[in-house]
């Protein structure tokens, strides 16, 4: 197992004329809850991409579970799990077909592929809903349900855009205890999160702007390096500092 | 002055009750905030008072016109900007903006007219040839508040009009609403994020078609019953619960430390002595102020 299950080097992604990742560096650290924040458009789903070996970076160097993001793409899709704010199951299968299907994707065996269906389901308490229509559940035990599809296959680096984009306050507090609780046994979880009160829930954080990372630490060291009240205020001033392009 | 009224309001779909005996009123140049989670009526209470669906019972007016008879007289001083996108993506800033003013009755030379102060207070005046579906989360957001000003609306409602957007462009959404209301509109909006209740003159929580709670956001903080503390240590499992054991607390995890949440039988001293005894020291234990947030999940909880 790797101890660092992202690091990336001047990783650079251009479309272009348009530079839409710039020359940015990262480490994240095994079983850490990392939060890769930034405004609309700063170029994180880019970069999200890349390191999901999705992407093809244009320069830079980088690593995902110890697999090069250039040559080992397909072996880095395999190790990691990836969940985002668009809804990614099947409307008319259940959730338990659902897992099912993505059992299927990544090859689980017939056994573990049961074994690790029950226990996602006690984990994330799915069970009073695992038999029902996905499409028909409410938002947040769709992104509950997503979730357990994402780490079926035990990924050790799992990736989050917006997991609670659209989320009550209440699943989002359930669904960050069950983030710590993977993150606990060793889960790394590399979030993305418009919620400042969610990017301080994240051991570390880095906020990235026109495609490049301008700040990157703890939540506490980012908004004392700023002398702000906490991390929103932090961002806002970072981020309008720089430009006031809406 | 009160402007929009909603009395005993009720609205069924078939065997669900979306919205429940509610009744509310925000007054003239006032911000009311819409708290709830998903499926406690916040969409059918907008819907109805936007005249968009028929309701079962109670009585809703806008500025004194009931919407059931008198929704001719309403129209013109109600804008909505609904939670999905309404936009045409195909058509530029320009032309979503014209279309509505067309919607709206405006003539071209209102429209010329009108559309400067949109463009200035939007900053979408440079983007004005670019096609709705190429703007990003922040600027969509506000050309579709623009497009809800075109008539100039004395009441706007806003359904999450924020959602999946940046902590910078939500504050700049914000302060266009405080612009709005500073030239006398009235806004009722919803939106999940407890940063934008707190800048609200008032917020009610709704749960389950029914209102759990109504007052100034500053206000609804101090409902809370029991203390909040910060304490400094490693969040892990064990942690959590080694704390959980001393019983009638709740623990959740915070980047770096613990939130431990007291009910209010809780015995502070007690319970400081009952974490030095699990090795937690006083001065890791810092009492610290509950949020709205805090106050919203307790009262969803009883």
């Amino acid at each position: 197992m790797v101890s660092h299950p992202v690091t990336i080097e001047g990783l650079t992604k251009k479309f272009g004329s348009f530079t839409a990742v710039d020359k940015i560096s990262l480490e994240v650290n095994k079983g850490e809850i990392f939060g890769f924040l930034g405004a609309n458009g700063a170029g994180k789903t880019t970069a999200i991409r890349m390191l999901c070996g999705l992407l093809l970076p244009t320069s830079g160097s980088g690593a995902v579970n110890g697999y090069d993001i250039y040559s080992e793409n397909e072996k880095i899709k395999l190790s990691i799990g990836y969940m985002s704010q668009k809804f990614s199951l099947y409307g008319d299968l259940t959730g338990r077909e659902n897992l099912k299907f993505y059992g299927a994707v990544y090859s689980l065996p017939d056994k573990e592929l049961k074994e690790r269906t029950e226990e996602v389901i006690d984990a994330l308490e799915l069970k009073s809903f695992i038999d029902r229509p996905a499409g028909s559940l409410p938002v947040g035990w769709r992104q509950r349900l997503a979730l357990s599809a994402a780490i079926l296959h035990r990924p050790a680096i799992l990736f989050l855009d917006e997991p609670t984009g659209g989320v009550d306050p209440v699943f989002r507090r359930k669904f960050w205890e069950i983030l710590y609780d993977l993150a606990d046994q060793g889960t790394t979880l590399f979030v993305t999160t418009h919620y400042m009160d969610e990017a301080e829930f994240c051991r570390r954080i880095s906020i990235m702007h026109r495609g490049r990372i301008i700040e990157i630490g703890s939540p506490q060291e980012v908004v004392a390096r700023h002398h702000q009240r906490d991390l929103q205020e932090t961002f806002i001033t970072l981020i309008s500092g720089r430009d006031a392009d809406g | 002055m009160t402007i929009v009224a909603v009395e005993n309001l009720c609205k069924s779909y078939k065997s669900l009750t979306a919205v429940d005996d509610f009744s509310f009123a925000a007054d003239k140049g006032e911000i009311v905030a819409i708290v709830g989670p998903d499926g406690a009526g916040k969409t059918s209470l907008f819907r109805t008072i936007c005249g968009l669906i028929q309701f079962d019972a109670g009585d809703v007016t806008i500025s004194g016109y009931d919407v059931s008879t008198r929704f001719d007289r309403i129209k013109p001083l109600l804008g909505y900007m609904p939670q999905t996108f309404s936009l045409y993506p195909d058509l530029s800033v320009e032309e979503n903006l014209r279309f509505y003013a067309g919607l709206f009755g405006l003539t071209g030379s209102q429209f010329d007219h009108k559309k400067g102060p949109l463009y200035e207070f939007s900053g979408l005046g440079p983007f004005y040839d670019r096609r709705a579906g190429d703007l990003s989360g922040g600027m969509k957001q506000k050309l579709a508040l623009s497009c809800a000003l075109i008539h100039d609306p004395k009441v706007l409602i806003l359904d999450e009009p924020t959602t999946g957007v940046d902590p910078l462009s939500r504050r700049q959404f914000w302060q266009i609403l405080k612009q709005l209301q500073k030239q006398g509109a009235t806004l009722i909006v919803s939106t999940p994020y407890m940063d934008e209740v707190a800048l609200a003159d008032r917020a009610i929580f709704m749960h389950q078609g029914k209102k759990l709670a109504e007052g100034p956001p500053d206000r609804l903080t101090e409902r809370y019953r029991g203390k909040v503390y910060r304490v400094k240590v490693e969040p892990s499992t064990e942690r959590v619960g080694q704390i959980m054991d001393i019983g009638n607390v709740d623990v959740r995890r915070f980047g770096a430390a613990l939130h431990v949440y007291t009910s209010a039988s809780t015995v502070d001293d007690r319970l400081i002595g009952q974490l030095a005894e699990i090795g937690i020291e006083p001065d890791r234990i810092e009492p610290i102020k509950a949020g709205l947030e805090d106050v919203f999940i307790q009262l969803m909880g009883n």
